[in-house]
């Protein structure tokens, strides 16, 4: 007995206790990639085709050319970088109030329950279908890509916060309700200084988020520095669309890098 | 404790008078930069538009509506693609993520003053651009269709994957390493039953978390042309079918609440 034990290997325990589900899982995985696979429809020649303009495109990057296109790259970049800005300002102005009545320990059922749906709302729908609606009612422009970015930012930070207010400490804010205080002496002395810190980091990221979105909704019209890579795209001037390319990757880092900063200096 | 003064007696303020200014000085001065970007962004802006906003809102909706239903017929076919486009890209992503993250971890990197910069910027440069962008410049270059969107959707969640790995193997209990490497092991044996174990569970949610998303960003590259459903709404948006349209949308909102049932549920069995 003692050597057939010994002669056994040990194998780490698998993931999947139960050995039926385990096999029938991976067969499910296995036939399903299968069909993935071969419902891919793959034109080798265009592919092949597309290699040289892949050199040609990789090579643009070194230099980047900001020279040629920099007017409608300067216009772009600032419709980006103000929509950002006022964007995330509108959306958390409207996202505290819809966020504190969102949270169930702060508002009664009917006003918990409309806000949760205006939550729900803004976050299923995704920036660009937004930004598509928006085009179609208010016109081309950076317009309908702040509303978009607004609306997105609403949905966003509410949850957040709602999330946030539902886990504070509730005997800071019984004390305050104790002393008498009103409704709103109670959120602004016994609720906002426990969530001001992860507001702070969230509308942070939130302006993160913001910017990098703004570079997409522009490919449906919504302005932006999108607007400008879509164009030097489809013009196959790929040293241009490299130096916005660059732009992006360094304003995004920088907003990451000082946003870490200051969430660090707050919390 | 900060109190003013006044002649009905002392008053309790929150903070002093000094900082009470400075603080009003800052909001002020947001208030009014907020202003000028407002301005600035909107020097271009017809605002007739705007204001006949509701009656186009109006006349959209009744185009919208009812859904043309029997277009779901053509709907199946794009919509397995965006699957497809979602799931390859994930896997691609994960085959590329992991070693990515594991040269980019402090604890596991092979050289922290060569490798882990590179790995960690290839992070950043991977996480900045959106996978509608990534497609925009993939479809140019190697044309439309499925495997432009697979590799759009690879490269964006490349960094995404990596990044929260990374973090979670910088996280881990070194002890447990320690033991298994006192036993002899290879440094992949270590890796194999000292590290993998310890991160199995945040792999697993950052995998299906990301699953997640990709669906999300697939049902929409079919707009500059790299594949599924989006390509549909591409067409229909072109023709001005809005009830089409309508039902695109609605679809996408069905498949975009499904695989967040799905994935909360696998979390929910992994964690």
């Amino acid at each position: 007995m003692r050597s057939t034990a010994l002669r056994r290997r040990w194998s780490p325990p698998p993931l999947i206790a139960n050995p039926w589900l385990r096999r029938a899982l991976i067969t499910g995985a296995a036939i399903y990639l299968a069909l993935a696979l071969a419902s891919l429809e793959i034109n080798w020649q265009r592919v092949a085709e597309g290699l040289p303009r892949a050199v040609r495109f990789l090579a643009a990057f070194v230099p980047p050319d900001f020279v040629s296109r920099w007017g409608d790259i300067a216009e772009g970049l600032l419709e980006s970088l103000t929509m950002t800005l006022t964007s995330t300002v509108v959306g958390i102005a409207i996202a505290i109030p819809i966020g504190v009545g969102a949270a169930r320990n702060v508002a009664p059922t009917w006003i918990y329950l409309v806000c949760r749906s205006i939550i729900a709302a803004s976050r299923s729908f995704q920036e660009i279908i937004v930004a598509i609606v928006l085009v179609a009612l208010v016109g081309f422009g950076p317009l309908a890509g702040f509303l978009t970015l607004s609306f997105a930012t609403i949905g966003f930070l509410s949850k957040l916060l709602a999330e946030d207010i539902e886990a504070i400490e509730p005997t800071a804010a019984e004390a305050v309700r104790a002393t008498g205080a009103s409704f709103l002496q109670w959120i602004n002395y016994g609720i906002q200084p426990q969530v001001m810190p992860r507001l702070i980091g969230l509308s942070l990221y939130r302006l993160d988020i913001n910017f990098r979105e703004s570079a997409v909704i522009g490919i449906v019209g919504a302005g932006g520095i999108g607007a400008t890579l879509n164009t030097a795209i489809d013009r196959y001037e790929f040293d241009s669309a490299a130096a916005v390319l660059f732009l992006i990757i360094g304003i995004v880092m920088l907003a990451e890098y000082s946003s870490s900063w200051i969430r660090r200096k707050v919390q | 404790m900060p109190i003013s003064h006044t002649e009905a007696g002392p008053v309790w303020q929150r903070r002093e008078s000094r900082i009470e200014i400075a603080r009003f000085a800052g909001w002020l001065a947001l208030v009014a930069f907020f202003l000028f970007c407002f301005e600035v962004m909107t020097r271009d802006t017809i605002w007739t538009f705007l204001w006949d906003a509701h009656l186009q809102a109006a006349d959209l909706g009744a185009r919208m509506f009812p859904p043309r239903w029997s277009y779901i017929d053509q709907l199946w076919w794009p919509l397995w693609e965006t699957l497809n486009i979602a799931t390859l890209g994930t896997i691609l992503a994960i085959g590329f993520g992991v070693p990515i993250a594991f040269l980019a971890a402090r604890n596991t990197t092979p050289s922290a003053a060569l490798v882990r910069p590179v790995a960690l910027f290839i992070i950043v440069s991977s996480r900045s651009i959106n996978s509608l962008i990534w497609a925009l410049l993939l479809v140019s270059i190697i044309g439309p269709g499925a495997l432009a969107g697979i590799i759009a959707i690879s490269l964006r969640s490349i960094g995404f994957v990596s990044k929260l790995l990374y973090e979670a193997i910088e996280e881990i209990d070194q002890t447990q390493v320690e033991a298994v490497t006192a036993t002899g092991a290879s440094p992949g044996q270590v890796l194999a039953y000292g590290i993998w174990p310890q991160i199995r569970p945040a792999f697993a949610g950052i995998s299906v978390f990301r699953w997640d998303i990709n669906i999300r960003e697939s049902t929409v590259l079919g707009l500059v042309g790299a594949g599924g459903i989006g390509l549909q709404m591409q067409a229909s948006l072109n023709v001005l079918a809005w009830p089409q349209v309508t039902l695109i949308f609605l679809a996408i909102l069905l498949t975009v609440v499904l695989s967040e049932w799905v994935s909360a549920k696998v979390r929910h069995a992994f964690i």
